[in-house]
């Protein structure tokens, strides 16, 4: 990386402001980061994969990936449908409903865990109507689909919202002009222009679901092979003090992280191309 | 095309069918909100409807509690530390990177946001390994006798590193959007680098870094993941808010559970309102 800034920039303080933040980055997040990939480093390659791919571990993958997979897809389709009616529709109470969001970025995991085990247990506000039916959310894997829909919904709302707001009237008028109807309008001239926006949306709420720990383990009812998810599998190694279990496993959803970290910045940058 | 009218009537005539039937309106808004209702307002209704369950006596009674207290205190404490850490480097950070062009911009802000992908459990165990028993530095530490993983500064750390890119990353786009004209002028104006800075960067970035703020300290405050794995959970030393709320929940003393947690959900929704006026602000002077 090249640290000199163009000649020709006449403010100053480039030099302690990089300095410091390079310092910081490096002590903040890069050390104790390398911490884990040279710890995974000194394990022999029969440990690690005895610790990565025993049944439990990859049944919790199966669990963790396939809800995460399910929340993301719920929030895909709800998502956009809640963007377009808060750009395109009025209504009372919009700027509150707006507002409100972004709840699951402000409330805190535990709380949403809590509160969700809660409302879907067999005599919660809605469990009580959906256990005589037959459905069981809480401490079943449906709790944890529910609890990542939770979770990952302003990550869709929020990156197609700008994108229906900058939609060209014209483009709509014209497709309209030239004898579109509106269903076609949607499905052949707006919806291409939405699908960048609805992928990386959808690729930040699967990550988020992914990684999330607080607002599962209370309504997954963490029964091994059924519904235990994979950050509490690495708890539960730390706790058993098997730190090379632990680790291990870590490193594994630190690479599966990475991996869609990579998605997403392609998804942002096709969709930045998209728009010009 | 020969007038405004023509295009004018144009519009008119095709304003019916660049939207949908009211009917196909009214419907798709139902449903949006109906579903935003089920997940989104039903929770929150819930925090607060349990926690006052039995009156507001055992409600305060439930908060009195010391060992609530004493999380109550480490919670605040933990935030009054990695908010202004996370604060002055989201300064610098956004002005090294808004102000100047050099090779390797990108690489950068996507290192600023690696922590947003990285697991909170993740982030926790980063520090066990590093400062743990079986860590790099464990040894040292026990020999001198200094305590940081199941204690008070594992707990900061890991709320430092989970909090790390909020204000960063609020700040650089903002900064980016406003370029340096401003600031340019200032220096050919005479003013010394420091008053530039305070006297006309500051005051155009006040609404990001409130919005930055807020959204930091809200993490801060309510990080469960990381933190659990770095405190160890000693009632009353090294339990935050959140660790309170789940041991009083798996104790099945739901009330004080939810109690504790409605802190919480409130400071999540000044939190909303906050970062909502914080909003309008930044656009409102975008738009100027």
């Amino acid at each position: 990386m090249k640290l000199f800034a163009k000649h020709n920039n006449v403010l100053p303080g480039f030099g302690p402001t990089m300095g410091y933040t390079l310092l910081y980055l490096s002590l903040v997040v890069l050390i104790p980061l390398s911490a884990l990939v040279f710890k995974t480093a000194g394990l022999s390659w029969s440990g690690f994969l005895e610790a990565v791919a025993a049944p439990r571990v990859l049944a919790s993958y199966r669990i963790t990936f396939g809800a995460a997979l399910a929340a993301a897809g719920i929030n895909a389709v709800f998502g956009v449908l809640v963007a377009w009616v808060l750009v395109r529709y009025p209504f009372p109470g919009k700027r509150l409903v707006d507002a409100l969001v972004d709840l699951p970025f402000a409330l805190p995991t535990a709380v949403a865990g809590i509160t969700l085990a809660t409302v879907y247990s067999a005599n919660g506000w809605v469990g009580r109507y959906l256990e005589p039916r037959g459905i069981k959310v809480a401490f079943t894997p449906l709790g944890i689909i529910i609890a990542m829909t939770f979770i990952g919904l302003p990550f869709v709302v929020r990156t197609v919202q700008p994108v229906i707001e900058e939609l060209d009237a014209e483009i709509e008028e014209a497709a309209a002009c030239l004898g579109a109807s509106r269903w076609q309008t949607f499905c052949r001239v707006l919806f291409p222009l939405l699908t960048p926006s609805v992928l990386t949306g959808f690729a930040l709420a699967f990550a988020r679901g992914v990684g999330e720990y607080g607002s599962i383990i209370f309504i997954a009812g963490n029964m091994p092979m059924v519904s235990e998810i994979t950050p509490l599998i690495i708890i539960t190694k730390l706790e058993q003090y098997d730190y090379q279990g632990a680790t291990a496993v870590a490193t594994v959803m630190l690479l599966a992280s990475f991996v869609l970290l990579l998605v997403i910045n392609l998804l942002q940058k096709w969709s930045r191309r998209y728009a010009e | 095309m020969s007038a405004p009218i023509t295009k004018h009537a144009a519009r008119q005539h095709g304003s019916r069918r660049i939207s949908e039937p009211a009917a196909v309106r009214w419907l798709l808004t139902a449903i949006a909100l109906a579903f935003l209702a089920l997940f989104l307002a039903l929770p929150l209704a819930a925090v607060f409807s349990q926690a006052f369950e039995k009156g507001w006596e055992t409600y305060l009674a439930a908060l009195k509690e010391p060992d609530t207290l004493a999380a109550v205190k480490l919670t605040l404490l933990t935030a009054a530390v990695a908010v202004p850490l996370n604060l002055v480097f989201g300064v610098a950070a956004s002005w090294a990177i808004a102000k100047f062009s050099f090779t390797g911009k990108n690489l950068l802000i996507t290192l600023i946001d690696l922590p947003f992908s990285v697991s909170p459990v993740i982030s926790g165990l980063i520090y066990v390994l590093i400062f743990g028993r079986q860590g790099w530095l464990g040894p040292w530490l026990e020999a001198h006798d200094i305590k940081i993983v199941f204690a008070v500064p594992g707990i900061i750390l890991a709320t430092v590193f989970v909090t790390f890119p909020f204000i960063a990353r609020e700040l650089i786009p903002l900064m980016e959007s406003q370029g340096k004209d401003e600031e340019e002028a200032a220096m050919v104006l005479g003013a010394s680098g420091l008053q530039t800075f305070f006297r006309v960067t500051l005051p155009n970035i006040k609404w990001g870094i409130i919005y930055g703020v807020i959204l930091c300290n809200a993490r801060a405050m309510g990080e469960f993941g990381a933190v659990s794995v770095v405190s160890g959970h000693i009632r009353g030393m090294t339990n935050t808010v959140p660790l309170q709320v789940e041991i009083l929940y798996n104790e099945y003393n739901y009330t004080a559970a939810f109690a504790v947690a409605s802190l919480l959900a409130f400071l999540a929704l000044v939190t909303l309102v906050v970062k909502t006026i914080a909003e309008w602000q930044v656009q409102r002077q975008l738009q100027d």
